[in-house]
């Protein structure tokens, strides 16, 4: 595409090889392998070359099922508190309140497209999850999703949605039960499955084609945000700021700025507790796989992982649970390296505090997840922020005067899901403008 | 394994001089392909190799030793030994369990080698894991500083789940150098193009997957072995079948149908799980480990003489 002609409809063409620099690749067992040269030609024919019309279709479901375009929204009082002018991009107000139907939406129809019969899926926060049982609803195809036992304890409106909508929510009880694995475990299932069921996987991880694919189904969010901010500001943001998972909502943020190399990129990670790694406890208690990882091969992908000095893999945290993977999309790793992408960490704390003033300022109530994004603009930009350096437990990356004139920050998702865990965590700990918890602490 | 070839050569059914000729072409293909280690082609020079699996460090470093060591008694004509990964995406409950419990008993990649310079064995030794330790050992230049150590403490080849042939050039080239097998694994569904590419590339052994999925014992041997084998046959690597074989009576099956090894993992770690589960002593164990090995060893045998005579009467 041509990223000057901001009405462009067609995604951002991938490198189709499956590597990022020295990151990406196929690194699965052989059973799997027939299925993804299957999914690779798939992808190629359907998502790029808009074969029987697949895109156009794709487009007219986000649409009329999704709901986009979604909003790109001036937020007054963040723009007075930071002193320039904020805009949020309102994936929350996407249908199931979050970007991740974005991708569900193309994977499942794609699932169609290859006459499949089944899709299974894995999740974290259950917002992919969630996702992906509406979008298999609403195109008729049966659904199973894997998903770790504490995720499905921390995460339990998204579980009854999942229900709701007929999907099977299987649980994971393998070690620390969160999405490492919860991938491990769709893995295996798709490894006995292949010949009629598609895995869905949830972010731009795994082997290719998934990592470019997911990229390209997420792409609308800054497609969208490239023409509005034109459209509405007149000129392209100076920054763009996204929380960071697995990638695919940061991805989805970028892709259409990537080659406009005066708009900074900001990737925002879950600095958790503390940004070191306990080797000996096997636990990383964050999950900054960019900023604290090194690079391995996880899940089908080589790139950066939290994991110790022997090579296995650790078990991550964060008080958000979409964020919690010890890894990060190849793409993401290679842009970082690059240079193209900031990476930077905010903590458990800081995302809380985010939390609450965006719901307080702006009547927005965001997933955790984004809260890191916003958290992020606090901690830079806000009123205690560091004159010369990042406040807080930020990387060395995150400098005073990091963001200019006009910020878009994405919204990845709503904040419906997180509420008792927000109750939990703000009664237990002396979180800045929260109200008092106490009332509720026994639920909602 | 030279004998399947013979039996093949007596058939004289029209359908198969056409793939005798495609086996011609290949067979000096294999000839550089096959057999770094002289040790693994002993193992399957004579009769249905029995090729156990068992994770290294389950329970403990000191049973493990035990049990290994009790699986050539048994008959084991080479042994997988797996440096656990705490990730095994092509692993079933069973062997997880096993990687856990060997992790959580301290097995790292440095203890895994000082373990097979302790074994007291004198069978080929092939070390099953995934990527991201050898990646880990290795340095800018690739694997190969772990393919040097493994080659030092005494292993054979690998088996890696997680690295398709098409990745796997550099732990082929570190292993070319050092007189190690790169052994592949050949799912059902894999076929055409894909085959030949993997075939090519293939050292050793070939490690047939006898059915889609992950690793764990069946009480039944799966229809797909027989179709895959007969995929195979124009190949010359030896076919070790895996997966799922938990009886004697298994063995039989799959050797008669073609296989010149059975795999066995799962059903061994199961009794080293029951062990852990009921509190019974190390020795027991072994004991254990050793008579279903001579069960399955018995049943190979009976399948290859089975196999021998349909072939004799012919
Ligand atoms: C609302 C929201 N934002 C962000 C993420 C992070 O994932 P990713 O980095 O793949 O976008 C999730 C994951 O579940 C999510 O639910």
């Amino acid at each position: 595409m041509n990223p000057a002609d901001p009405a462009d409809p067609t995604p951002v063409p991938g490198e189709t090889d499956g590597k990022f620099g020295r990151y990406g690749g196929q690194y699965v067992p052989e059973a799997l392998m027939p299925a993804i040269e299957e999914l690779t030609d798939a992808y190629e024919r359907y998502v790029l070359e808009n074969q029987d019309g697949f895109m156009d279709e794709f487009r007219r479901c986000l649409r009329e099922f999704g709901g986009r375009p979604t909003p790109l929204q001036h937020a007054e009082r963040l723009s007075d508190r930071y002193d320039r002018d904020v805009y949020l991009k309102r994936e929350d107000l996407l249908h199931g309140g979050a970007h991740k139907l974005n991708n569900a939406l193309g994977q499942v129809l794609l699932a169609k497209y290859m006459g499949k019969e089944r899709v299974i899926a894995e999740t974290g926060a259950g917002q992919h999850g969630t996702a992906t049982a509406m979008a298999a609803a609403h195109l008729d195809m049966p659904c199973e999703v894997y998903m770790g036992e504490r995720d499905i304890n921390r995460q339990r409106p998204n579980v009854f949605r999942m229900t709701l909508n007929g999907a099977t929510v299987t649980p994971v009880t393998a070690g620390r039960g969160t999405l490492k694995e919860a991938i491990s475990e769709t893995m295996r299932d798709w490894a006995g499955s292949v010949e009629d069921t598609h895995y869905v996987i949830g972010s731009v991880v795994g082997p290719h084609p998934f990592p470019a694919m997911v990229r390209d189904f997420q792409s609308v969010v800054s497609e969208e945000a490239r023409r509005q901010a034109l459209e509405t500001i007149g000129e392209l943001p100076t920054d763009v700021v996204a929380c960071a998972g697995g990638g695919s909502n940061t991805m989805g943020s970028f892709a259409a700025f990537l080659e406009d190399e005066r708009v900074s990129l900001h990737a925002v990670e879950a600095g958790g507790a503390d940004l070191s790694i306990d080797e000996a406890a096997g636990v990383a208690p964050n999950s900054a796989s960019l900023y604290a990882g090194e690079e391995g091969v996880l899940h089908g992908a080589r790139t950066k992982l939290l994991q110790d000095a022997h090579g296995q893999i650790v078990e991550s945290h964060s008080v958000s649970a979409g964020l919690d993977y010890a890894g990060v999309g190849p793409e993401l790793a290679h842009l970082v390296d690059e240079g193209r992408v900031t990476p930077a960490a905010v903590d458990d704390d800081q995302a809380l505090e985010a939390f609450h003033l965006l719901s307080r300022t702006e009547g927005i109530i965001p997933a955790l997840e984004s809260a890191h994004a916003l958290a992020y603009l606090e901690d830079v930009a806000g009123p205690d922020a560091d004159a010369d350096a990042g406040g807080g437990n930020g990387t060395a990356d995150q400098e005073a005067d990091a963001l200019g004139e006009t910020v878009v920050v994405t919204v990845s998702g709503r904040g419906d899901k997180d509420l008792e865990t927000v109750i939990e965590e703000t009664a237990d700990r002396d979180i800045d403008g929260a109200p008092d918890m106490s009332a509720f602490t026994g639920g909602i | 394994m030279t004998e399947p070839t013979a039996d093949r050569e007596t058939d004289v059914a029209a359908a198969d001089r056409e793939a005798e000729a495609v086996t011609a072409d290949r067979e000096t293909d294999a000839a550089t392909a096959t057999g770094n280690s002289e040790a693994i082609a002993r193992a399957f020079a004579d009769g249905p190799a029995y090729v156990p699996y068992l994770a290294v460090g389950d329970p403990d470093y000191e049973s493990s030793l035990e049990y290994v060591e009790a699986l050539e008694r048994g008959g084991a004509d080479l042994i997988e030994l797996g440096l656990p990964f705490s990730e095994p995406i092509a692993e079933g409950p069973t062997i997880q369990g096993a990687v856990v419990r060997a992790l959580e008993g301290g097995m790292t990649p440095d203890r895994f080698f000082e373990f097979v310079e302790d074994l007291d064995v004198d069978v080929p030794l092939v070390c099953m894991t995934y990527y991201n330790l050898i990646y880990q050992w290795g340095d800018a230049e690739g694997p190969r500083p772990f393919v040097e150590r493994a080659a030092d403490a005494g292993l054979e080849g690998f088996v890696v789940p997680d690295l398709p042939a098409e990745e796997a050039d550099p732990l082929r080239d570190a292993c070319d150098e050092f007189g190690l097998d790169l052994v592949f694994i050949v799912a059902p569904t894999t076929e055409g193009d894909r085959l030949d590419r993997i075939m090519s590339r293939v050292s050793g052994y070939v490690y047939v997957q006898a059915r889609l999925g992950t690793t764990g014992a069946q009480d039944d041997v799966s229809d797909h072995t027989a179709a895959s084998l007969d995929r195979l046959r124009e190949y010359d690597v030896p076919k070790a079948v895996g997966f799922g074989i938990s009886s004697g009576e298994h063995a039989e099956r799959i050797v008669e149908a073609g296989a010149d090894g059975i795999i066995v993992g799962s059903a061994l770690v199961d009794i080293v799980a029951a062990g852990v589960e009921s509190d019974r002593s190390t020795e027991a164990v072994a004991d254990q480990l050793e008579s279903l090995s001579r069960e399955l060893v018995e049943g190979a045998d009976r399948g290859y003489q089975a196999r021998s005579s349909v072939a004799d009467s012919r």
